[in-house]
C-alpha cells in the first residue's frame, strides 16, 4: 500500500487537535469563557468549570500524546512490524481504576458547590418569577409591586434598518431591581409553555414550568447591571425575552420600591379621571401597545401567519362584534396561544390597541373603543 | 450446524427465480421487491445519504440566518422549523438508517449467513421509510409550517401550543418507529439464529456485537418513543391531559419520558460507531484488535448505564439534590467504559505497523473529535457547572462532536473501507484524502467555536443573538458552508466506483483486513454463502 | 424456527410500549416518595399526633392565575410562620370578572419539592372543582398543618395554586 501521510499533513493534524490549548491562554476572556460572575456560587461555579476543563486538557494531551507517537513511529512505512498482543488484563485494571479516582477528584468539589446552590432557606427577599410567551412578570412577594418586563430592544434594529445598540436583545423596559447583600429568593413558575430564568452572573438558571413552582436563590454583593435571557426554547420569540438584573445598595433599592408603590397609586388615579381619547390619540397610543405586545404573534402588518396565528386584518373579530372583539384581548382565547391582556395592560391601553385592530391596514370600521367602553364591556365567558 | 443450514435453504426458497449467484431482477422492480439484503442495504445507505443532505440544507438555512446578528432571511418561527426539522431528519433519516444500512450488508456476510433471517419484512422496513420521512417533509408545505417545538418537542409547547402539524409528526414518528423495532428484530433474531458453524460469540466482529446490543436498545426504547408521542397526540386533540398540569399532569414527565428514549437513542446512534472504528483500526494497524472481551463487555455496560441516566437533561427543571447527584454520578460513570475503548484502539495502534488510507483517517478523527466530545460531555455531567451550560451552544458543540464527528465520521470511514466490497472497484483515495481533510478542516471550523460562544452566554435554539457573539457565529458558518460543500466530493467519490471507474479491487482489498468480508470476492456476489463457512 | 425469538422480541417491544403509560403512576408514585417538583397529596390528611413548639416555619402562600379563566385569585395572607403540626386555617380570595357561569380548579405546588409530602391539607378547596356564577367572589379555606417530619434544614414552605378553567363538558 502506498503512503499517504507525509510529515507536513501530520504537523498540521497535530495543530489542529491541539486547538483545545489556546483556550487556556484566553480563560480569562470573557467572550472565550464562561463568565466569572459576581456571586460566591459563580465563582465556585467557574472555578468548579476550570478544574474540570484542565483535567479534561490533561487527560487528552496524555490519550492523543500517545495516540500520535504510535502514529509517527509505528508506520509502516517506517519498517514498523506489527506485534502480536492483543491484551493485558493488568493494563485494562489500570485504565479502569485510574478513571475511576479522576471522577471521584472530580465529584468532590461538585458536590460540595451543588449542595450549597440548592440552599434557598432563610432569605432575606422573595420574587415570583412568571415566564409567559415572550416576556417575564415579576412579583415581589414582600412589597406590592409586580410588573411585566419586555424587550426594549427598537425593531428597526431586529430588522437591520438602525445600527444595533450596545445591549442589542440585552434591553428590556423595566429591568428587575434587587437589592445587594439580601439573599434573594427566586419562585419561577410559567403562564404557558415551559421557560428558563438565566442570569449567567448569577450562575442561576431554572425552568419555569406551568402549574408548577421551583425554586432557586442568588446574593449579590455590589451594585450592578445584569443580563441573560430565556436558555428554554418557548416558541416563535425564544430569542427576543431578555432578562435584566440591577442590583442597588439597600437604601437606593426601598427609595425605589416606594418610588414603585407612588407611581402605581398615580397610575390608577389617572385612569379613573382619564377623558375620553381623540382617535388619533387612540390611534397612536394604539399602535405603539400593538407593536410591543400583539405584533410578535399577529404581525406588524396585521396579518399573522397562516396556520399559526390569524391575521387581524380583514377577520370578522377585528370588522364585526365589538364586545367580542374587547373580550378576547382583555380574556385571552383557552387552549391557544390567545393571552388574557387584561391583567397585563391598562384600560386605556386596551381601548387604544382595540381601537387600532379595527382601524389599521384598512380595517377601516371607524369605531372608536375608550377605556370606560373597556371597562363596563360585558365579558361573556370564554369556551 | 444444521439450524444453520436449515435457515440457508429457507431463505433461497423464499426467491426461486435468483438463485443463480449474480442473476437479479432488472429494473425499478428489483428495488422495490427486493428481498436480498445487499439491496436493501443499498437503498438504505443511498437513502440516508440523501437525508443527510436535505437535513444539511436545513442546517445551512439556520447558519445563514445566524451569519450576522438581526433578523435577514427566515422569520423566526421558520427557523424554529427548520432546528427541528434538521434534528429530527439527522437523527432519525440520516445517522440511524445509515447504521441500518451497514448492518444489512455487512452482518450476513461478516457471520457467514445467507441473508438476513427475515428478508421481507426487511423489504418491508425500508420501504415504510420513504413515506414517514414524505410525510413529515410535506408538513413544511402545510398552512403554519412543519413541527417547530424543537426535535425534543416539550410539551406544552408541542401540544397546546402547536400547530397541526403535529398530528402528520406524530404519525411519521410510528412509522419509523415501526421500522427501526422490525429493523432491530430482525438484526437479533439473524445474530441469534444465522451464525456459521463454529461462529461462537466471542468470535463475532466488534461491529456484530455492537449492532446486536444496539438493537436491543432499539427494541427497549422506540416504544417508548411511539408512547411519547402517542401521548403528544392525545393530549392535543383528544382532551387527555398527560403533560397538562391543569388536568392534573405534568409537563416535566413530558421530559422523563422522552429522556428514558432520548438517552440510549443517542448510544444506539454510536455503538455501531464504535463497531466500525474496531474493525478499522486493527485492518490498518495490521495487527489484532486489544481488549476483544473488555469491548464487549464496554460496550454492554454503556448500554446498561444508558437507562439511568436521563435525568442528565434535566438538571434545570428542579428536582431534589439527591436526584441530582444520583444522575451525575451515574453520567460520569459513562466515562469509565467509554475510557476503556479509547484506551483500547489506542493499544491496537501501538506497536502496529499503521498506514494511513482514506478509512483509517476517518477513524483516527473519530477517536480524537470523538474524544473531545466525551471530555465536553464529562463535563457537562457537573451539575453546578451544568447549570451555565444548560441549553447553550456548548451543548450544541458537545452533541455535534458526537454524532458529526462521531457517528457521521465513522460511517464515513465504514463507507470507504466497505465501498471496494460492494462495486468491486477501489475508490479514488486522492479523492478520498482530499474529502477527509476538507472535512476535518471545515468540521473544526463549524463545531470548536461553538464551545466558546456557549460558554459565553449564547442560548441554542435562537435565530437572533447579541453582538458580542457575531463574530464567531460568522466563522460557524462559513465553517458550515464548506463542511457541507466538502462532502459533495463524497458523493462524487461514490458516483465514480459505482459506475465501476477505478482500480480492480482485490477480494482482500486491505492488506490487514480481517474477516469474511474479504474471504469473498470484490464486488460481493449477489448471493453469499449460501452454503456456510467453518469458522475454525 | 425463527418464529419463538420473534415472539419474544415483539413481546418487549409491546412491553416496553406499555411502559411508557406505566411510567406516569410509576412516575407520580416516585414524586410522592421523593418530593420530585413539589406535587401533594390530594386528599384530607388526618391531624398530627404532636406539635413541635421548639421549631418554626414559614409558610408562603402564591397564587397564579391562568390565562385561560378571567377571575381574580389571590390568598388572604401571604406568609404566616407556623409550628410544624399545628392546625392552621387561611382563605384564599376568589372573584370572577365576567358576567357568565364558570368553573375553576386549583392545581397546587409546593417548593421545595422535598416538603411537598410534608405539607398536609385537611381541608382544602383544591380537593374539587370551584363553580362561580357570573361576577361572583367566595372565600375558600384551606386547612393545614406542616408535618413534623419535615426535614431539619427547609425554614420556608411555598404554597403555590395555579387557577384553571374547566371547560364544560
Amino acid at each position: 500500500m502506498k503512503r499517504y501521510f507525509g510529515n507536513r499533513n501530520f504537523i498540521l493534524w497535530l495543530l489542529l487537535c491541539c486547538c483545545g490549548l489556546p483556550l487556556n491562554a484566553v480563560a480569562e476572556a470573557s467572550s472565550f469563557n464562561m463568565t466569572k460572575g459576581v456571586t460566591t456560587i459563580s465563582h465556585d461555579v467557574y472555578d468548579l468549570h476550570m478544574i474540570i476543563f484542565y483535567i479534561c486538557c490533561a487527560i487528552a494531551v496524555v490519550v492523543f500524546g500517545l495516540m500520535f507517537w504510535a502514529m509517527v513511529h509505528h508506520r509502516k512505512s517506517r519498517g514498523a512490524v506489527a506485534a502480536q498482543f492483543h491484551g493485558s488484563t493488568k493494563m485494562e485494571i489500570l485504565w479502569t481504576a485510574i478513571p475511576v479516582i479522576i471522577l471521584i477528584v472530580m465529584a468532590i468539589p461538585a458536590t460540595k458547590t451543588l449542595i450549597e446552590m440548592e440552599d434557598s432557606s432563610k432569605s432575606d427577599l422573595t420574587i415570583l418569577v412568571t415566564g409567559s410567551q415572550w416576556k417575564w412578570h415579576y412579583k415581589y412577594l414582600d412589597h406590592p409591586v409586580e410588573f411585566y418586563s419586555l424587550l426594549a430592544t427598537p425593531r428597526d434594529q431586529i430588522e437591520n434598518k438602525a445600527t444595533k445598540g450596545e445591549n442589542y436583545l440585552y434591553e428590556v423596559d423595566r429591568p428587575l431591581v434587587i437589592p445587594t447583600g439580601k439573599k434573594v429568593r427566586f419562585l419561577m413558575t410559567s403562564d404557558d409553555v415551559i421557560h428558563s430564568w438565566w442570569v449567567p452572573d448569577f450562575a442561576i438558571k431554572k425552568d419555569a414550568t406551568p402549574g408548577f413552582i421551583n425554586e432557586i436563590w442568588t446574593r449579590v454583593d455590589k451594585p450592578g447591571v445584569f443580563r441573560g435571557q430565556c436558555a428554554e426554547l418557548c416558541g416563535k420569540d425564544h430569542g427576543f425575552m431578555p432578562i435584566v438584573v440591577e442590583a442597588k445598595e439597600s437604601a437606593d433599592f426601598d427609595a425605589w420600591i416606594a418610588a414603585q408603590v407612588e407611581a402605581k397609586a398615580q397610575a390608577a388615579a389617572a385612569e379613573q379621571a382619564a377623558a375620553p381619547m381623540t382617535k388619533e390619540e387612540l390611534m397612536a397610543l394604539g399602535q405603539k401597545t400593538y407593536e410591543a405586545r400583539c405584533a410578535a404573534c399577529h404581525q406588524v402588518n396585521g396579518e399573522g401567519l397562516p396556520g399559526v396565528f390569524p391575521a387581524l386584518k380583514g377577520s370578522q373579530m377585528a370588522l364585526k362584534d365589538i364586545p367580542a372583539h374587547i373580550n378576547i384581548v382583555v380574556a385571552g382565547k383557552a387552549g391557544t396561544a390567545m393571552q388574557a391582556f387584561g391583567n397585563q395592560l391598562s384600560t386605556s391601553e386596551l381601548a387604544a390597541v382595540i381601537t387600532y385592530e379595527r382601524n389599521a391596514w384598512g380595517n377601516d370600521t371607524g369605531d372608536l373603543v375608550q377605556a370606560k367602553d373597556v371597562a363596563a364591556a360585558a365579558m361573556p365567558a370564554q369556551e | 450446524m444444521s439450524t444453520n443450514q436449515l435457515s440457508a435453504n429457507e431463505t433461497t426458497g423464499h426467491g426461486h427465480d435468483h438463485d443463480h449467484h449474480d442473476h437479479k431482477p432488472s429494473g425499478i422492480t428489483r428495488w422495490l421487491y427486493t428481498t436480498n439484503h445487499k439491496d436493501i442495504g443499498t437503498l438504505y445507505l443511498l437513502f440516508s445519504l440523501l437525508m443527510f443532505f436535505i437535513g444539511g440544507m436545513f442546517a445551512m438555512v439556520i447558519r445563514a440566518e445566524l451569519f450576522q446578528p438581526g433578523l435577514q432571511l427566515v422569520d423566526p418561527h421558520f427557523f424554529n422549523q427548520m432546528t427541528t426539522l434538521h434534528g429530527l431528519i439527522m437523527v432519525f433519516g440520516a445517522v440511524m438508517p445509515a447504521f441500518v444500512g451497514l448492518a444489512n450488508w455487512m452482518i450476513p456476510i461478516m457471520i457467514g449467513a445467507p441473508d438476513m433471517a427475515l428478508p421481507r419484512m426487511n423489504n418491508w422496513s425500508f420501504w415504510i421509510l420513504p413515506f414517514s420521512f414524505s410525510i413529515l417533509l410535506s408538513t413544511l408545505f402545510m398552512d403554519g409550517g412543519a413541527p417547530a417545538a424543537g426535535w425534543t418537542f416539550y410539551a406544552p409547547l408541542s401540544t397546546t401550543y402547536s400547530g397541526d402539524s403535529t398530528a402528520f409528526f406524530v404519525f411519521a414518528v410510528h412509522l419509523l418507529g415501526i421500522s427501526s423495532i422490525m429493523g432491530a428484530i430482525n438484526v437479533i433474531v439473524t445474530i441469534f439464529n444465522l451464525r456459521a458453524p463454529g461462529m461462537n460469540w466471542m468470535k463475532l466482529p466488534l461491529f456484530v456485537w455492537t449492532w446486536l446490543i444496539t438493537a436491543f436498545l432499539l427494541l427497549a426504547v422506540m416504544p417508548v418513543l411511539a408512547g411519547t408521542v402517542t401521548m403528544v397526540l392525545t393530549d392535543k386533540y383528544f382532551g387527555t391531559s398527560f403533560f397538562d398540569a391543569a388536568g392534573g399532569g405534568d409537563p416535566v414527565m413530558f421530559q422523563h419520558i422522552f429522556w428514558f428514549f432520548g438517552h440510549p437513542e443517542v448510544y444506539i446512534m454510536i455503538l455501531p460507531a464504535f463497531g466500525i472504528v474496531s474493525s478499522i483500526v486493527p485492518a490498518f494497524a495490521r495487527k489484532p484488535l486489544f481488549g476483544y472481551e473488555s469491548m464487549v463487555w464496554a460496550t454492554s455496560s454503556i448500554a446498561f448505564l444508558s437507562f439511568i441516566v436521563w435525568m442528565h437533561h434535566m438538571f434545570t427543571t428542579g428536582m431534589p439534590v439527591a436526584a441530582e447527584l444520583f444522575f451525575m454520578y451515574s453520567t460520569m460513570l459513562i466515562a469509565v467504559p467509554t475510557g476503556v475503548k479509547v484506551f483500547n484502539w489506542v493499544a491496537t495502534m501501538w506497536r502496529g505497523s499503521m498506514t494511513f488510507e482514506t478509512p483509517m483517517m476517518f477513524s483516527l478523527a473519530f477517536i480524537v473529535l470523538f474524544t473531545i466530545g466525551g471530555l465536553s460531555g464529562l463535563m457537562l455531567a457537573i451539575v453546578p457547572a451544568d447549570f451555565q451550560y444548560q441549553d447553550t451552544y456548548f451543548v450544541v458543540a458537545h452533541f455535534h462532536y458526537v454524532l458529526v464527528t462521531g457517528a457521521v465520521f465513522s460511517l464515513v470511514a465504514g463507507a470507504y473501507y466497505w465501498l471496494p466490497k460492494w462495486t468491486g472497484v477501489m475508490y479514488d483515495e486522492r479523492l478520498g484524502q482530499l474529502h477527509f481533510w476538507c472535512s476535518l478542516v471545515s468540521v473544526n471550523i463549524l463545531f470548536f467555536p461553538m464551545h466558546f460562544v456557549g460558554l459565553a452566554g449564547m442560548p441554542r435554539r435562537i435565530p437572533d443573538y447579541a453582538l458580542q457573539f457575531a463574530d464567531f457565529n460568522a466563522l460557524i458558518s462559513i465553517g458550515g458552508m464548506l463542511f457541507g460543500l466538502s462532502q459533495l466530493i463524497f458523493v462524487y467519490v461514490i458516483i465514480k466506483c459505482a459506475r465501476k471507474k477505478g482500480e480492480q479491487a482485490t477480494a482482500q482489498v486491505w492488506e490487514g483486513a480481517q474477516g469474511l468480508e474479504w474471504t469473498i470476492p470484490s464486488p460481493a456476489p449477489y448471493h453469499t454463502f449460501e452454503t456456510p463457512p467453518q469458522i475454525k | 424456527m425463527h418464529k419463538p425469538l420473534i415472539y419474544k422480541l415483539l413481546l418487549i417491544g409491546a412491553c416496553m410500549f406499555a411502559f411508557s403509560f406505566a411510567l406516569i403512576p410509576l412516575y407520580n408514585v416516585f414524586c410522592e416518595l421523593t418530593g420530585l417538583n413539589g406535587k401533594t397529596e390530594n386528599a384530607a390528611a388526618a391531624s398530627a399526633l404532636t406539635i413541635d413548639t421548639q421549631r418554626e416555619v414559614t409558610v408562603e402562600f402564591l397564587a397564579t392565575v391562568d390565562q385561560s379563566i378571567p377571575w381574580k385569585f389571590e390568598p388572604e395572607i401571604t406568609r404566616i410562620v407556623v409550628h410544624p403540626g399545628e392546625i392552621k386555617k387561611i382563605n384564599y380570595r376568589v372573584e370572577s370578572l365576567t358576567t357568565a357561569a364558570m368553573v375553576g380548579r386549583a392545581v397546587p405546588s409546593v417548593a421545595p419539592g422535598l416538603a411537598a409530602e410534608h405539607f398536609k391539607k385537611m381541608e382544602c378547596f383544591c380537593f374539587i372543582e370551584q363553580p362561580l356564577k357570573g361576577k361572583e367572589s367566595k372565600l375558600m379555606p384551606l386547612q393545614f398543618y406542616i408535618d413534623p417530619a419535615l426535614p431539619k434544614e427547609i425554614k420556608t414552605v411555598t404554597l403555590s395554586y395555579t387557577l384553571y378553567n374547566v371547560p364544560a363538558k
